[in-house]
């Protein structure tokens, strides 16, 4: 090991700087909604409010708490954040599972037809014109099964099945296992690890959706909390549907705005720094191993 | 394009060649003798199939409607054939040329400023020795990256707002506030700006992979060559993040056309139009909005191509050149 030279000793410091920099520019957005969800609204007005609540209280949080309108979204997040994760699982291990069988016949076409489709989309209007043909409006399956294989997703649990050792499932099929049976019984609890991964990808992109029921959903009954927020961002600034809107009217937006983005984001905070490391070796599996 | 020979490869892979004979066996067995042995996995393969059929293709097919006449409520592939009316439609619409000048300037400050941002992060945390501190770093540069793009829209309203911490900068200045959001030449600032804020950290990911793959031997021999840390860097650390570099940066151009739609919807008002309304923002007002699915669709289907051409070219041009392809 060679003695660090004086040169790169200023450089570790100037870098420790510049990463310091990053990680208060990253955390200071997020810190300062925080804060500005528990503050008063005249000092969110007068710019006092930055990295901690100023003018303590919990008015904003209570007018959210008593919006029925609120909790119904919330509660239309969590079921279709449900529902279309459990489809997008069972489509996306049946189908990654018949491609991780390198002795199938056809299975170069089959890989082709899934990844063609990360590089050309059918767009916008067809698929909003298919959604409305198929009657699939106002449901959960509008966003439930348009959705139900991420390409990306379905290659990273194939590099899985692939590394499995392939003599437990050879086992499996003399002991007269048929391969439903082998896929339940022998493969899926080998893969814990992935189809967690999985689910966590699944859900945390299906939590954070707001594009499909916005699209297709009529009523604000139907809509997730994503879609609420938005309303709120948008009737906050001003633009064309608002109108004038007061002053007055935009500060109380604010603070109802930072509350609901807290109580949005809650369930991935909570789980993010437990998950996180899972994401990142899914996305190493799926753009190494591929 | 692809459903023949090596387009199994997903972004990423240099292909390890494939051992050959296994897959000339398989070939000579006839799809008769397959089918009986497999017919169990390939009814597995059923409802995906089924999927990609419906939910992928079709909307491909769907696509002619922008060469027929569409009614709501009639065939999704419209009524009669009407040829090129809509694409001459809208190439002598000038709101169209707007939007894909926009698009054009959107995707060229995205690529140039969000491609280049998550190198020097992994080059620069790289270089951090104590483990507990790069992990701290990275865990927090990830996180914008799993908040909902709305979230991150209502974020940067927030901030960005008349009474906004960085209105209260300007203020403490000595500047008058900004209206950031209803000012169409702060647009794009904004709009890359917080692209970069949710997606720097979550880019370092794959780079930060290749480095590790480097051999630690070529930093030894370039050390006794006399190369100091900066030329280490130069001919040893880039040259092996390169072939990650090119994947990504195909990957990139290939989004070029489709910039951020749902940011932009989300970002934009009437006031900023002039800058911020891009070819697909476009093409949800007057298909979805304003029931011109015809008109829409031609507009989409013409990014959509642009977009096509586009990712097959660099990936030509780059296998061409350097010899890293995605397929």
């Amino acid at each position: 090991m060679v003695r660090p030279s004086r040169s790169y000793r200023v450089f570790q410091g100037v870098n420790g700087v510049i990463l310091s920099l990053v990680v208060v520019v990253t955390l200071y957005p997020f810190v300062n909604i925080v804060a500005r969800s528990f503050s008063g609204e005249r000092q969110i007005r007068a710019g006092e409010v930055t990295l901690w609540p100023k003018g303590f209280n919990l008015t904003t949080y209570k007018i959210v708490f008593q919006d029925s309108m609120f909790w119904r979204n919330y509660g239309n997040t969590v079921f279709y954040t449900v529902v279309s994760t459990a489809v997008a699982m069972i489509l996306t291990t049946c189908y990654a599972y018949v491609l991780s069988k390198k002795h199938l016949k056809g299975r170069t076409a089959l890989v082709g037809i899934a990844v063609f489709t990360m590089f050309f989309t059918g767009g916008l209007i067809p698929n909003y014109v298919l959604i409305t043909t198929l009657g699939l409006k106002n449901s959960v399956w509008a966003i439930a099964l348009p959705n139900a294989i991420s390409v990306f997703n379905l290659l990273v649990m194939k590099a899985f099945f692939e590394s499995l050792p392939g003599e437990l499932e050879e086992a499996a099929q003399i002991d007269g296992l048929s391969t439903y049976g082998i896929l339940l019984r022998v493969v899926l609890p080998l893969s814990k690890a992935v189809v967690a991964t999985m689910v966590l990808f699944y859900s945390v992109s299906f939590w954070n959706s707001w594009f499909s029921a916005f699209l297709y959903m009529d009523s604000s009954d139907l809509m997730p909390v994503t879609v609420y927020l938005r309303n709120m961002i948008l009737g906050a600034t001003g633009g064309s549907n608002a109108g004038a809107g007061t002053e007055q009217l935009s500060q109380v937006g604010a603070n109802i705005q930072a509350v609901t983005i807290v109580l949005t984001s809650l369930p991935i905070l909570c789980v993010y720094p437990f998950v996180q490391r899972y994401f990142v070796s899914g996305v190493m599996l799926g753009a190494v191993k591929g | 394009m692809s459903t023949s020979t090596k387009s199994a490869s997903p972004p990423g892979v240099q292909d390890p060649p494939a051992p050959a004979p296994p897959r000339k066996l398989s070939a000579r067995v006839s799809w008769r003798r397959a089918l009986r042995r497999d017919w169990q996995l390939y009814s597995l393969a059923v409802l995906p199939l089924l999927f990609f059929l419906v939910f992928r293709y079709l909307p491909m097919l769907g696509n002619v409607i922008a060469f027929r006449r569409f009614e709501p409520g009639g065939s999704m592939f419209g009524e009669q054939w009407v040829g090129l009316r809509y694409v001459e439609m809208f190439l002598s619409d000038p709101t169209f040329w707007q939007v894909f000048r926009n698009t054009l300037w959107l995707g060229g400050l995205t690529l140039v400023f969000c491609f280049p941002v998550p190198i020097v992060l992994a080059l620069l945390l790289n270089e951090v020795r104590r483990r507990a501190l790069k992990r701290f770093v990275q865990s927090v540069s990830y996180l914008p990256h799993f908040l909902s793009i709305v979230i991150v829209a209502g974020i940067t309203l927030q901030i960005l707002a008349t009474d906004g911490p960085v209105n209260h900068v300007l203020g403490l200045l000595g500047h008058d506030e900004i209206r950031f959001i209803q000012e169409p030449e702060w647009f794009r600032t904004i709009y890359v700006g917080s692209e970069i804020w949710q997606t720097a950290g979550w880019g370092t990911i794959l780079y930060l992979a290749a480095l590790t793959t480097i051999d630690e031997d070529l930093y030894e021999a370039a050390r006794i060559d006399g190369a100091g840390r900066w030329r280490q860097t130069w001919h040893v650390t880039l040259p092996g993040i390169r072939p990650t570099m090119i994947t990504l940066l195909i990957l990139n151009v290939g989004t070029f056309m489709a910039v951020g739609f749902e940011k932009v919807l989300l970002l934009y008002n009437p006031l900023t139009y002039q800058t911020s309304d891009v070819i697909s923002t476009y093409v949800y007002r007057t298909g979805v909005e304003s029931n011109s699915f015809s008109y829409a669709a031609a507009i989409g289907l013409f990014e959509a191509v642009i977009g096509l051409v586009l990712i097959t070219s660099a990936n030509q041009l780059s296998r061409r050149t350097v010899g890293t392809s995605l397929w």
